[in-house]
């Protein structure tokens, strides 16, 4: 199942809260239908389809490997 | 201890290094769930968690012939521009050009002395 929506919060354990959902293939899914929010377990996600423009790729490339040389200084995500 | 001197100042201690060799290079993933994906490396953790831009998703599905019990193999492909993987539903990751000759990249590269 994929789910679209705006990202609201996430944790530590990639849990994401989501608003305004749609869930992409309607017809298999009616029961989501009257759904307008929802919290979602991280170890069930599988992908997070991400907006390419609002990813900084440098930034992101740059943190990981800080975050090699400092593994799980950050606990900000 | 000598065998480690070769790698010293190479930056390589641990497996995740190699993971680090491929930041901002297409690599290939192989997921749980017969999923493939090729894309390049924005980032990656502990976890195998990863961000990657330009993917390409391969996924096998093998369809069974109700009448023939025939199994029939399909393969489905998505794009997407940037996308945040899981750790938990990777196997394995590596350079996508070392796809068809493994072997040789890796005897030639900084590995060796491990």
């Amino acid at each position: 199942m994929a789910i679209t929506g705006v990202l609201v919060s996430v944790d530590q354990f990639l849990n994401i809260k989501l608003d305004n959902i749609k869930v992409v293939d309607e017809e298999r899914y009616p029961h989501m239908l009257a759904v307008k929010n929802c919290f979602i377990r991280g170890s069930v996600v599988r992908y997070v389809q991400l907006p390419a423009q609002s990813v900084d790729t440098a930034l992101l490339q740059d943190a990981a490997r800080r975050e090699r040389q400092q593994p799980a200084a950050s606990g900000r995500r | 201890m000598d065998d480690h001197a070769p790698l010293e100042g190479s930056g390589i201690e641990e497996p995740l290094d190699l993971v680090r060799l491929s930041l901002d290079e297409r690599i290939y993933v192989k997921l749980r769930g017969d999923r493939e994906l090729r894309g390049k490396l924005h980032a990656y953790d502990g976890h195998l968690n990863m961000v990657l831009g330009d993917v390409e998703e391969t996924i096998t599905v093998v369809d069974v012939n109700e009448e023939t019990s025939e199994e029939v193999i399909r393969i489905v492909k998505r794009n997407c521009e940037m996308l945040f993987v899981r750790g938990d539903g990777v196997i394995l990751s590596q350079e996508s050009e070392w796809k068809n000759a493994p072997r040789q990249r890796i005897n030639h590269s900084c590995i060796k002395n491990i």
